[in-house]
């Protein structure tokens, strides 16, 4: 039976990672590279790294972390933040990156989601979302609008109708990320992720909201995600990994729990 | 030398990274006359069957993958080398190399059950295999596929997996096995399972 992954979402700038993280065991909190080894080893399924420097005359610094991310770590991981074209995703994949994710630049610009699944294939793009709660309307039936620039632009576009065309146009997987819970703690929106989930046959990764064991519990059930994306619980040492799987494997959730 | 065959079918950095933490030097290469000279070759690819065996055709790879079968080394297909390896896909009705007799069939497309499998999951090995020794029996690998292969002989079965139904995730005869799950991304036990290939004669002891 197919696990429900658990994936560490690292941000990184200028090729440092900017949460402060606090880990015992000497690890070098600021570098990507050790970070992901340190998660590599403590039991995550994938890692999610995000350029929030996603400009183009620095990408030559995340494409060096990348290279040194793939000869450390032997588990998928993805890139996103700033790729605007299917000449920037192919560097990314190159360096060993074996996803790429696309938001902003996806709803700008739609092709690139056909031009990058068609020069790479489906299984390699990842349609990024940033989705925020309005009042059901005409325009916005579901009551859910698509965000960009970090939730700070809406589009007038339905985030049902988005994830449903980002499939229809090659995406191989959608990570969907309410504004709404974003950096609350108070867990993911399930109303949201449960919708999306059930309306695309491809993966659904919820993110957004995450502080405890239980708001995983829900997502991957209630919710139907098939994969959370985590990111403060354990990068401030909260919960490790392994916790966290051992909560949902109690319940009865399939997690990955050999490595 | 290990030959990893490239024949614009996805990305093989990842393959050559896990052989190189492994200790081994490969050479990736889409020449017929590299592939003629390998102790040991592997087959990985993502993408459509399709497009995968017309490059395969134009190249001569095919040929050179069939010699390379008769001359007995080691040959290992990941996923999409795991497909076309059999006669027949219904990714786009394409007649394949026909290493073993078979089809790639489509995974069924079931309520709430998403396709593509992408994940991990178990393989439940059917027959001591010395590239899939040592593995133990709660280890999980990545997938990511919407076809699998389906052998014609079952003791060409090595391992299934369960996902809406029950596939064949891996398969072996003789001197060529295949995994449709990726080795090179599933981290410890697919390490080792890449160097039990590397040690491997090519010979299966029964």
């Amino acid at each position: 039976m197919l696990s429900k992954r658990i994936i560490p979402c690292l941000d990184v700038r200028d090729g440092r990672t900017t949460k402060g993280i606090q880990f015992k065991n000497n690890v070098d909190i600021g570098d990507p590279v050790e970070m992901a080894k340190f998660y590599y080893e403590a039991g995550a399924d994938e890692l999610v790294f995000y350029d929030i420097t996603a400009s183009s005359d620095r990408r030559g610094i995340m494409i060096e972390v990348v290279h040194r991310v793939a000869a450390t770590i032997f588990i998928p991981f993805s890139v996103g933040g700033g790729l605007q074209t299917v000449e920037d995703m192919r560097e990314v994949l190159l360096a060993g990156a074996e996803k790429v994710s696309v938001n902003t630049a996806a709803v700008l610009n739609p092709e690139i989601i056909a031009r990058g699944a068609e020069a790479f294939g489906s299984q390699c793009i990842v349609l990024g979302m940033d989705v925020k709660r309005v009042p059901a309307s005409p325009a916005i039936p579901s009551g859910y609008e698509v965000v960009i620039h970090g939730g700070r632009t809406p589009m007038g576009i339905d985030a049902l109708w988005w994830a449903k065309e980002g499939e229809r146009l090659g995406a191989g997987e959608i990570c969907l990320n309410s504004i709404d819970a974003d950096g609350t703690q108070d867990g993911y929106e399930l109303t949201l992720t449960r919708m999306i989930s059930e309306a695309v046959s491809i993966p659904v990764i919820a993110s957004g909201g995450a502080g405890r064991p239980e708001h995983l519990a829900e997502v991957l059930t209630q919710g139907k995600a098939d994969a959370a994306l985590i990111a403060s619980m354990v990068h401030y040492g909260t919960y490790t990994i392994q916790e966290i799987k051992h909560f949902l494997a109690q319940r009865g959730i399939p997690v990955r729990l050999t490595w | 030398m290990v030959v990893v065959i490239d024949y614009q079918a996805g990305n093989l950095t990842s393959v050559v990274r896990a052989l190189a933490a492994l200790g081994a030097e490969s050479r990736v290469t889409g020449e017929p006359a590299v592939v003629a000279q390998a102790d040991r070759v592997i087959f990985p690819g993502v993408g459509a069957a399709g497009k995968a065996m017309a490059v395969l055709r134009e190249r001569g790879l095919d040929e050179a993958l069939r010699r390379a079968q008769e001359r007995g080394v080691p040959i290992l297909g990941i996923c999409l080398g795991a497909q076309i390896i059999l006669e027949f896909s219904e990714e786009n009705n394409t007649p394949c190399l026909g290493l073993l007799p078979g089809r790639t069939r489509a995974l069924p497309r079931l309520p709430g059950l998403k396709v593509p499998h992408m994940g991990w999951n178990r393989v439940d090995f059917l027959r001591p295999h010395p590239v899939f020794a040592g593995l133990p029996p709660a280890a999980e690998y990545y997938f990511v596929h919407s076809y699998y292969p389906d052998p014609a002989l079952p003791e060409m079965v090595a391992g299934v997996t369960e996902h809406g139904v029950s596939f064949v995730s891996a398969l072996a005869w003789r001197n060529l096995v295949a995994t449709q799950f990726h080795p090179e991304k599933s981290g410890r036990f697919g390490l080792q399972l890449l160097a039990n290939f590397l040690a491997w004669d090519g010979i299966l002891a029964q």
